[in-house]
């Protein structure tokens, strides 16, 4: 294995060669059910690798992602929808905003600000809470952000959930994002920054008596972590063209965490491979509940695969390691 | 007091009691192995289920289903203990806790597939939907029975920690798990019951959750669980006397937010119920009745 090891130079020329070229084959196949499949599978690998970043690193058991998502995507579609429909679709929607139409790119953008702004808010109240606590304050956000959704249905249309949202989500565009969010990650994780996590993770006392301020970098990796996830919930409704406010919840939440717990909590190898296989995996069992009509057999089946996983290695596939790859 | 107010207050007992009956299996669980239990909201679920299967079979007497469904917790929770639970015992505090909410979604899809996602109506015989004037207000019967039974419930299991064996063993491995072990006390064993009590104390609350709100689903465990989890962290978690006051403060408090504003608030209702934790989280992370625990490097 050692002598198989990319340095991280070659790695990161590994995965553009391996993303584009998975993006190229998808689109040159022209089947718009592999195109989705694919975008969505990238997402799910950048909200992973982010997650990897907020938890792993720093050892905080945030479920927040969704409610970010759900956040970053409602905020985004604002500016995207289109036009001539804003005034029947969303009436409380002041003119300003309502005349505005803006590229996805920059759409998402300011969803992710928004939904990184919130983080910082929130963060700043429950990142010092210990396991148990943060984990059900931020199931709690989810909620909160849900019932949110549910009832400014002046912006949201609320339980009816918006459709049409336009499909302006390009595989090239998620393909771009997912590398720059992994070299993000990637270069904190190597970084003094990165470094400095890690030890809050393993003893907080110990890394506050070296001087690191744990809360400071706490709230950084939540906020950065609010952010991309976002990001990763406006690109959402713009694949599938539809968004509600249950769009992400308590099963996604729990889907990502069973990623990063597979992939190890902190290894950004790990969390991309993890990705992928549930990813696949939990399509593939999908097909098999559409075809036999017995829903909900997938969840069981991952939270039963995760229970037997964690028996035989708690640390997950890698821990913090990251195979194939030398460590500079 | 106008009859509305009388109505309130009964509301908020009622509710109150049904989140102090689930937070107290969250705070026996928490005070013996510092863990939060997340599938112990499914219980409530398997609870309504059990007794909605009872009514239905229509083979037992009213009054033996309580006691069947008390069981049957008892049993449910003392499986999830044994299959999900034991096998990790040891690992790390993280390790415990996605297992316990994987035990949690695989419980909720389970039920999806054998009992369906439609939403069954389910009523209690007319006796309990009784309903009589206390000073002018209107109100049902079951909504007087839910808190006595609380309190009954409450009653014994107060007595339960402070004379028995098991209890005196519950209260010794809360304080010092190491100490207490020592003196022969066997953990595994004491955890297997404080699951299996929280269980059937649960599993009860589904039945009275039933009978008060005439529907049942599958996921219907999940939000009156972690609700009761916020209950139990209102109180202090740890603290069975705290469990109990933060069921009827958090019961109490939801019911006045929907009570008292305009109506078109009570749509933000969990959205309240979550900021009030936030809040509670800041002013006071111990809860009312916990101890702060001293990190130690």
């Amino acid at each position: 294995m050692k002598n198989l090891a990319l340095s991280p130079l070659q790695a990161f020329l590994f995965l553009v060669v391996l993303v584009s070229g998975l993006i190229l084959a998808v689109i040159g196949s022209g089947n718009g059910y592999f195109q989705t499949f694919t975008a969505l599978t990238l997402i799910n690998v950048m909200l992973a690798v982010s997650l990897t970043m907020t938890n792993g690193f720093t050892g905080m058991f945030s479920l927040g992602h969704p409610a970010f998502m759900t956040m970053g995507a409602y905020v985004a579609i604002l500016f995207t929808y289109p036009v001539g429909r804003k005034g029947f679709a969303m009436p409380a929607l002041p003119e300003v905003i309502a005349q505005i139409h803006l590229p996805l790119p920059l759409a998402a953008t300011v969803g992710a600000l928004v939904a990184a702004f919130m983080g910082w808010l929130i963060g700043r109240l429950v990142v010092h809470l210990q396991t148990h606590y943060l984990a059900v304050a931020t199931l709690g956000l989810i909620i909160v952000v849900q019932t949110f959704a549910l009832n400014l249905d002046g912006f949201t249309r609320g339980g009816r959930g918006i459709t049409g949202v336009p499909r302006e989500a390009s595989l090239w565009l998620i393909g771009i994002c997912t590398v720059l969010i992994i070299v993000l990650c990637w270069r904190i994780k190597h970084a003094s920054l990165g470094r400095a996590m890690l030890a809050v993770r393993e003893n907080e006392m110990a890394a506050r008596c070296f001087g690191i301020d744990a809360f400071r970098l706490k709230l950084l990796a939540f906020t950065l972590g609010a952010g991309i996830a976002g990001f990763c919930g406006a690109l959402l409704p713009h694949v599938v063209s539809v968004m509600s406010p249950k769009s992400f919840g308590l099963i996604l939440a729990f889907n990502l965490i069973a990623i990063i717990v597979v992939g190890g909590q902190g290894s950004i190898v790990g969390a991309i491979l993890a990705a992928l296989f549930i990813s696949v995996g939990s399509e593939s069992l999908r097909m098999v509940e559409e075809s036999t009509g017995v829903y909900g057999v997938t969840q069981v089946i991952v939270a039963v695969a995760l229970i037997s996983f964690l028996l035989v290695r708690p640390k997950g596939l890698f821990g913090l390691k990251e195979p194939l790859i030398r460590s500079s | 007091m106008s009859d509305y107010l009388i109505q309130q207050i009964v509301n908020g007992l009622s509710l109150g009691s049904l989140y102090a009956l689930v937070a107290i299996g969250f705070s026996l669980i928490y005070g013996v192995i510092r863990l939060v239990n997340f599938a112990h909201g499914d219980l409530l679920m398997i609870g309504a289920f059990m007794t909605f299967g009872l009514v239905a079979s229509d083979m037992v007497p009213w009054a033996v289903i309580p006691l069947l469904v008390l069981a049957g917790g008892f049993l449910a929770g003392g499986l999830i203990e044994r299959i999900a639970f034991r096998s990790i015992s040891g690992a790390p505090m993280i390790t415990g806790f996605i297992v316990t909410l994987s035990a949690s979604i695989a419980i909720q899809n389970l039920a999806l597939i054998l009992l369906g996602s439609q939403p069954r109506n389910f009523n209690f015989p007319e006796v309990f939907r009784m309903r009589f004037p206390i000073g002018g207000a209107d109100v049902a019967l079951i909504d007087l029975v839910i808190p006595a039974v609380t309190l009954l419930c409450a009653l014994a299991l107060t007595t339960f920690i402070r004379k028995t064996r098991a209890g005196i063993a519950i209260r010794a491995v809360a304080e010092n798990p190491f100490a207490a072990q020592l003196m022969g006390i066997s953990i595994g064993r004491l955890v297997f019951l404080v699951f299996a009590v929280g269980g059937a104390l649960a599993a009860l609350a589904g039945l009275f959750w039933s009978g008060k709100y005439g529907q049942i689903n599958p996921l219907m465990g999940f939000l009156p669980g972690l609700k009761a989890f916020l209950a139990t962290i209102i109180g202090g978690v740890g603290s069975l006397p705290g469990a109990i006051a933060g069921g009827y403060i958090l019961g109490f408090s939801e019911i006045a937010f929907v009570g008292f504003l305009p109506p078109e608030y009570s749509g933000y209702r969990d959205a309240f119920v979550f900021g009030l934790l936030i809040l509670i989280l800041l002013v006071r992370p111990q809860g009312l009745f916990g101890e702060v625990e001293q990190e130690r490097a």
